[in-house]
C-alpha cells in the first residue's frame, strides 16, 4: 500500500457514494422506521375491513367504545412489558401482580372502609415494591429476569389467593373507582380535550422546528409538519366523533392514551429513556460509558410492576370485582403478545411505548370480531397466535433484508 | 517539550507473573506512537495502565509533566484520556449522534429541563461538526450505528472519544477487522486526529499499518521496553526482530 496515494482515494469513494446514500438512506428510515408502524396499521385496517364485512356491528360507535374498553387494561400493562423488552429483558409476572394488586386496592377500600386515592396509591406502591423486588434479584445475583419472574409469577398467585381470604372474590362498590371504566366523555368535553391533545402536538413539533433550525440543522418543511398536525387532528377528532355516536370518550382511554404518550416521551426523550435503549441495545457499552446499568434496570422493573398494577385497577373497575382468576389465564400472555405484534424486539432496544396501544388494538380487535361472530374460544386463540406469528416473521424478514441491504 | 502522557518506571504484576517491569513511554501532544510488540509482551496491561482500568504496583503516571495518582479509569477520563477498544462498544440500536453522547447526554435549557429532555439539536449539531473536522463521511449522523460499515463504526468510535475534550487517544487495533478501503480510511482518521494536536497512541500488529501512521514506534518484549524508534530511522525487518527478540539484523549492523 503506497502511503500517499491510499488515503484519499478511498475517501473520495466514500463521498460519491454519500450523495447515493444520503436519499437512500432517507427512504430506508422511512421504512424501518415509519413504515413499521405503517404496517400495523395497514394490518389493523385489513382486520377491521374484514371484520366489518362480516358482521355490520363491529365498526358501530357502541362496538367501538366497548373495544377501548377491552383494550385499555391489557394496553397498560403492556407499555410496562415494552419498557421491560427494549431493556432486552422479560417480566413474566405482569399478569398476575396486576390481579394481586387489584386486589390489595378492593380488600382495602372495600373491606377496610379506605378512601379511593390512598387504596390506589396502595396499590401501585405494592407494584412498585414488587418490582423493586424483583428488579433486584435480577441485578444482584444475576438470574435471568425470565426465571424471577416466573417464581413470581407462580408466587404472587399465592399472594393473590391470601388477599383475597375465603371468599376467593371482592366485589367493588366504591363509586371513585367503578368511575374509572364507567365515566365518558361526551360533547363539548370531548371535543375540547381533543382540541387540546392537537393544540399541544402542533405547539411541540413547532418548537422542535424551531429549535433544529436555531442549532442550524435541517427541519421538517411546514408542509411536513402541518400534514403531521392534519394526521393527529384527523384521528383525535375523527375518534371522538365516532365514539360520542355512544357513551362518549370513556376515560379508561383517556388514561391509556395520556400514560402512552407519558411513557414515549421518557423513551424517547429523556436521558433515562436513552439509557434504557443503551442498555438494552448493548450492555457492556453502556457500562463502560458511565451509565449505572443496574439502577436503569431495577427503575424500569418497577414501572412495568406499577403499570401493571394500574392495569388492574381499571380491569377491576370494569368487571366492578376481583376475583382469584384475575390477572391470570391469557392476559399475561396477550399483554405481551400486543407489543411484539406492533413491532417491539424481544431482544431489547427496538421497539415504541406506542406498540403497547396499536398491538393491544390489533388483538383487541380479534377478539372483538370473533366474540361478535359468536365463535368459539378456539378460534379465537388459534387466530391470535397466527397473527402474532405471522407479526414476527414479517419483522424478522424485513430485517434480514435491511441487515443484508444496509451493510455497505 | 514536556510530554503529553508520560509513565515512567511502571510495574505490574498479576500474580507469579511480572506484565511490566519499569517500563518507561511517553507520548506528545500531535504525536502518533505505535505501541507494538508479541502476544503477551504487556503491550495490553500497559494501554489499561495509561486508561486507569490497571493501577501500576509500581512507577508514575504523569500528565502534562505533573504526577497523577490514578485511582480509576474515571481519573484518566477526567485527564482527558479516552480509550477506544477494539470492540467499539457502540449501541447499534441507537444513530450516531445518540452513540456518540451516551453517557453524556446534554439535556434541554428551560424549562424542559425539569422533565430530563434530552437537547437533540445541540447534540446533533455538535455530532455534525465533529464529524466534519475528522472529515468522516457517513450517510446522515441520524443513521443507526448498526448499519454502518466496519470502516464507519470504527469512526464513529473513535470520534465518540473526543466528545469529551480528550487529549489523549489509546486506540486498541483500530485496524483489525477492517479491508483494506476501510483501513485507510481508518488511518487517515488518526493522521486527522494529530493534525488536531492530540497525543494518538495506536495498539496494532499489522506493521505496514503502523508505519503508515505512526511517528515513532515502541516495542514491548515480554514486559519491558524493547526499544524506541523514529519510524524514519528504522525498517520493518529491524522491528520484527526486536518484537521477537532475534536481534541478528542489529549484531551485523554493529559488526
Amino acid at each position: 500500500m503506497s502511503t500517499a496515494a491510499a488515503a484519499p482515494e478511498p475517501g473520495a469513494t466514500a463521498g460519491a457514494e454519500r450523495e447515493q446514500n444520503g436519499r437512500f438512506a432517507v427512504l430506508q428510515r422511512v421504512a424501518q422506521g415509519e413504515l413499521g408502524s405503517l404496517r400495523v396499521l395497514l394490518g389493523l385496517i385489513l382486520i377491521w375491513a374484514i371484520f366489518t364485512i362480516a358482521n355490520d356491528r363491529f365498526l358501530t360507535a357502541t362496538n367501538l367504545v366497548n373495544l377501548s374498553l377491552q383494550i385499555a387494561a391489557t394496553g397498560m400493562i403492556s407499555i410496562g412489558v415494552v419498557l421491560v423488552l427494549l431493556l432486552g429483558e422479560i417480566d413474566l409476572s405482569v399478569g398476575i401482580v396486576s390481579g394481586l394488586c387489584a386486589a390489595i386496592m378492593a380488600v382495602l377500600v372495600e373491606q377496610h372502609g379506605w378512601a379511593a386515592v390512598p387504596g390506589i396509591a396502595a396499590a401501585v406502591a405494592a407494584g412498585a415494591a414488587i418490582g423493586l423486588f424483583q428488579g433486584s434479584i435480577v441485578t444482584r445475583f444475576g438470574i435471568p429476569s425470565f426465571v424471577v419472574t416466573l417464581a413470581g409469577l407462580i408466587g404472587w398467585q399465592g399472594a393473590l389467593l391470601l388477599v383475597l381470604g375465603d371468599t376467593g372474590t371482592v366485589n367493588i362498590t366504591n363509586p371513585a373507582i367503578v368511575d374509572l371504566a364507567g365515566t365518558f366523555y361526551s360533547g363539548a368535553t370531548a371535543w375540547i380535550v381533543a382540541a387540546v391533545v392537537v393544540a399541544a402536538f402542533a405547539l411541540s413539533s413547532l418548537d422542535a422546528r424551531r429549535r433544529r433550525l436555531r442549532a442550524g440543522l435541517a427541519a421538517a418543511t411546514p408542509v411536513v409538519v402541518a400534514v403531521r398536525v392534519a394526521a393527529v387532528a384527523l384521528v383525535s377528532f375523527g375518534v371522538v366523533a365516532v365514539l360520542d355516536q355512544d357513551r362518549g370518550v370513556p376515560l379508561a382511554l383517556v388514561i391509556l392514551i395520556a400514560f402512552v404518550v407519558v411513557f414515549d416521551f421518557v423513551v424517547r426523550r429523556t436521558r433515562f429513556g436513552r439509557h434504557v435503549l443503551a442498555v438494552g441495545g448493548n450492555a457492556e457499552a453502556a457500562r463502560r460509558a458511565g451509565i449505572r446499568v443496574n439502577r436503569v434496570r431495577i427503575v424500569v422493573f418497577v414501572l412495568a410492576s406499577a403499570l401493571a398494577a394500574c392495569g388492574g385497577i381499571l380491569f377491576a373497575s370494569r368487571l366492578l370485582a376481583v376475583n382469584q382468576s384475575s390477572g391470570g389465564s391469557d392476559l399475561l400472555l396477550l399483554a405481551i403478545a400486543g407489543p411484539v405484534i406492533a413491532g417491539t424486539s424481544l431482544f431489547g432496544g427496538r421497539g415504541t411505548v406506542w406498540s403497547a396501544l396499536l398491538g393491544g388494538l390489533v388483538i383487541g380487535s380479534i377478539s372483538n370480531g370473533m366474540d361478535l361472530l359468536a365463535l368459539p374460544s378456539s378460534t379465537k386463540y388459534m387466530v391470535t397466535g397466527a397473527v402474532l406469528l405471522a407479526a414476527v416473521v414479517v419483522d424478522a424478514a424485513t430485517r434480514q433484508r435491511r441487515q443484508r441491504e444496509g451493510r455497505v | 517539550m514536556t510530554p503529553l502522557l508520560e509513565l515512567h518506571g511502571v510495574s505490574k504484576r498479576f500474580g507469579a507473573v511480572q506484565a511490566l517491569s519499569g517500563v518507561d513511554f511517553d507520548v506528545h501532544a500531535g504525536e502518533v506512537v505505535g505501541l507494538v510488540g508479541d502476544n503477551g509482551a504487556g503491550k495490553s496491561t500497559l494501554v489499561k495502565v495509561m486508561s486507569g482500568i490497571y493501577i501500576a504496583d509500581e512507577g508514575e503516571y504523569r500528565f502534562d509533566g505533573d504526577a497523577r495518582a490514578m485511582r480509576g479509569p474515571q481519573d484518566a477520563t477526567a485527564l482527558g484520556v479516552a480509550t477506544v477498544y477494539q470492540d467499539l462498544a457502540l449501541c447499534d440500536n441507537l444513530d450516531v449522534v445518540a452513540n456518540l453522547f451516551i453517557g453524556h447526554e446534554e439535556l434541554s435549557s428551560g424549562p424542559a429541563r425539569a422533565l430530563r429532555s434530552l437537547d437533540e439539536a445541540s447534540m446533533e449539531q455538535q455530532a455534525s461538526e465533529l464529524l466534519q473536522t475528522l472529515t468522516v463521511r457517513l450517510p446522515s449522523v441520524r443513521q443507526e450505528v448498526g448499519l454502518l460499515s466496519g470502516g464507519q463504526r470504527q469512526s464513529v468510535a473513535i470520534a465518540r472519544s473526543l466528545i469529551g475534550e480528550a487529549k489523549v487517544v489509546l486506540l486498541d487495533e483500530p485496524t483489525a477487522a477492517l479491508g483494506v478501503a476501510q483501513t485507510a480510511q481508518v488511518l487517515a482518521l488518526i493522521k486527522r486526529l494529530r493534525e488536531q494536536g492530540l497525543g494518538v497512541v495506536v495498539i496494532s500488529h499489522n506493521l505496514a499499518d503502523v508505519f503508515e501512521v505512526v511517528d515513532r514506534i515502541f516495542v514491548l518484549r515480554l514486559g519491558r521496553k524493547a526499544g524506541v524508534y523514529e519510524v524514519g530511522e528504522t525498517s520493518r525487518e529491524e522491528i520484527v526482530s526486536v518484537i521477537t527478540g532475534a536481534e541478528f539484523g542489529k549484531d551485523e549492523e554493529a559488526a
